[in-house]
């Protein structure tokens, strides 16, 4: 799966992620902020994701697993144990690293569709763990659970204290992934998804490479999750869903695979059109993000990112 | 009578439920490795065919009052003729590219035949009642024996059974072998391997819809009982391996009857019986019990 990455000429990347860190700090006084930190939430999960089949060129169809679960363990720890919010959050992105060792140990001695096969079932067998466990609260999720202070002092029960926690995670999180992306780890990553028997040959051991990134991959979409369930005090079951799974591939796919920033777009724009399409049409919802993801696929692989990526290219070759 | 604490009448009857489980889980990982097999795609929306198949046998009866005989054989013809359609206008256009936009497509489609039936028939499902033949049932002594639950096994076995005889020892069976291994030579060889292809992915994903057909007086028909299904189902394909026709078979109902035994002894697991043998296998044999490593 492989998409170009190159960066653009035209801006300077520092100029354009200083901008873009700009806006988001004075997005909240313009629009509804628990909005934004859902669309930051599943950002920073769809960013997660992409680091895994943007660079790695591994499909996991199991992603909800490390969302839903982070989410359970920060929802029992700050509501159950007590803990302040930090500790829960450190909390969720622990377990879902772990979970993702697990899952990375097993699905990574298989590759390309069998991969994706593994790891949907691999999630799977969670969703039923957390549907038939007791301190997951079944089919009502798990709910009331409190903001509580961060660090004991700042009261995260202000919208606007929770959104700069919120937009604080996810630009720490997207840096590390940025980091991963243009470490020597990154560069090794893309050539594994070129070509890895190559890499196999170059004394690389694919194995190693492939599970870190798959824990870095599951420990930030956990990041994303136990964060998320702070914002909106519950952790529910839909979170651990296949649905869910899916949805983060198609934020990727139309977003830009391969692109450091279309993860980030295409989740603001499915989770936008989500928002809006909710109320009038229904069900037609899940209609709606098929024919999105047959539309990527058939036509519009590069994804948003890509296609204005290529549009510059283009112009700058001119 | 009892066998290991267990009433032998309750044995029988979960390790029939786990029979009639197996026999879907072997139609459809059967219909998956035809169709990876020449295609080189996983067909994520199978489970969303197997699902078409079940609500048009059950259309067929309550709107149509077309009986389940006719529902057998015109739901799979319908639903295969859906699946060259889609072969022809859209999987086509992908066989150049990696194997998992096959993968996203078939998922997209899956999610649009879900979205649809769902906002015309609502999730609460639907009863289809047995044929009048092959309703009631037999007491066999130690237990009872519902004779659908009965044909369900025998019609899919002899359709599995059906297709492995067509692959190995039919010339059609060994043009799609040879597809298999070689497109390129089969073609230079004159065979019209786009209509093979094409052949290929209607035939597997009619079997998905003849598996919907049996299953519709067993379980409520509803627009959410595929993709719950195709999740084992992947599991299953991963114990299995893909690369064996009798192999699919074998793990598919081998998985059925452990998981009705699990229901038996440890109802807990059941839901989950499936994925940790997947774990087991993958530990010990990565490559599935009857794959080419």
């Amino acid at each position: 799966m492989s998409t170009p990455s190159q960066t653009t000429t035209l801006i300077k990347p520092e100029v354009l992620y200083t901008g873009l860190f700009i806006v988001g700090l004075i997005a909240p006084f313009a629009i509804y902020p628990t909005f934004l930190m859902k669309l930051f939430c599943f950002a920073l999960f769809a960013c997660a994701f992409n680091l895994l089949l943007g660079f790695a060129g591994l499909l996991s169809f199991g992603h909800a697993a490390f969302l839903g679960t982070a989410g359970y363990v920060c929802g029992l720890m700050v509501r159950d144990v007590g803990v302040t919010p930090e500790i829960g959050i450190l909390a969720g992105t622990v377990a879902a690293g772990l979970l993702g060792w697990v899952f990375g140990v097993l699905a990574i001695r298989r590759t390309g569709i069998y991969f994706a096969m593994i790891t949907l079932a691999l999630a799977q067998m969670v969703y039923f763990i957390v549907l038939q466990v007791k301190a997951t609260g079944g089919e009502d999720g798990l709910q009331g659970v409190p903001r509580g202070h961060l660090f004991g002092v700042v009261d995260l029960s202000d919208n606007m204290a929770m959104y700069y926690l919120v937009y604080a995670v996810f630009s720490v999180g997207f840096f590390i992934i940025y980091r991963t992306i243009h470490s020597p780890f990154g560069q090794i990553l893309k050539a594994i998804r070129e070509n890895e028997p190559r890499a196999i040959s170059l004394g690389y051991d694919v194995s190693r490479f492939k599970l870190t990134a798959f824990i870095i991959s599951a420990s930030l979409a956990g990041l994303a999750g136990a964060t998320k369930t702070l914002i909106f005090q519950l952790a529910s079951l839909s979170d651990v869903h296949w649905h869910t799974s899916g949805e983060v591939v198609l934020m990727t796919l139309l977003g830009g695979l391969g692109t450091i920033l279309g993860p980030a777009v295409g989740s603001a724009t499915i989770i936008t059109l989500q928002n809006e399409l909710a109320d009038k049409v229904g069900s037609w919802v899940t209609v709606i993000m098929g024919s999105i993801f047959v539309l990527c696929v058939l036509a519009f692989r590069r994804g948003i990112v890509g296609e204005i990526q290529a549009l510059i290219h283009r112009a700058g070759i001119r | 009578m009892e066998i290991l604490g267990v009433p032998t009448a309750l044995l029988g009857s979960q390790l029939l439920v786990g029979l009639i489980n197996g026999s879907f889980y072997a139609i459809l990982s059967l219909g998956l490795a035809i169709i990876f097999g020449l295609l080189n795609i996983i067909n994520f929306a199978h489970g969303a065919q197997y699902m078409m198949g079940a609500f048009i046998a059950w259309l067929a009866l309550t709107r149509f009052e077309i009986n389940y005989w006719v529902a057998l054989i015109a739901a799979p013809l319908l639903v295969g003729l859906f699946g060259v359609i889609l072969e022809r206008t859209m999987l086509r256009k992908l066989y150049k590219l990696d194997h998992l936009y096959g993968l996203l497509l078939t998922f997209g489609l899956a999610l649009i035949i879900e979205g649809i039936f769902r906002d015309q028939f609502g999730i609460s499902g639907e009863s289809y009642e047995v044929p009048e033949a092959l309703s009631g049932g037999i007491h066999l002594g130690f237990m009872f024996l519902p004779i659908y639950r009965a044909w369900v096994v025998v019609a899919a076995l002899t359709v599995c059974f059906g297709t492995w005889f067509m692959i190995e020892k039919t010339k059609l069976g060994a043009y799609l072998r040879a597809g298999t291994e070689n497109p390129q030579i089969v073609q230079a060889l004159g065979i019209n391997v786009p209509l093979l292809i094409t052949f290929t992915y209607g035939y597997g994903v009619a079997l998905a819809a003849f598996a919907g057909v049996l299953a519709a007086p067993v379980f409520q028909v509803n627009p959410l009982m595929g993709s719950n299904l195709i999740i084992v189902v992947f599991a299953v394909v991963v114990i299995g391996g893909m690369g064996s026709i009798l192999g699919s078979i074998v793990t598919g109902i081998g998985l059925g009857l452990v998981e009705g035994l699990t229901k038996v002894f440890y109802p807990e697991a059941s839901a989950v019986v499936v994925f940790v043998i997947m774990v087991i296998v993958l530990l010990v044999r990565p490559a599935g019990l009857f794959g080419k490593a």
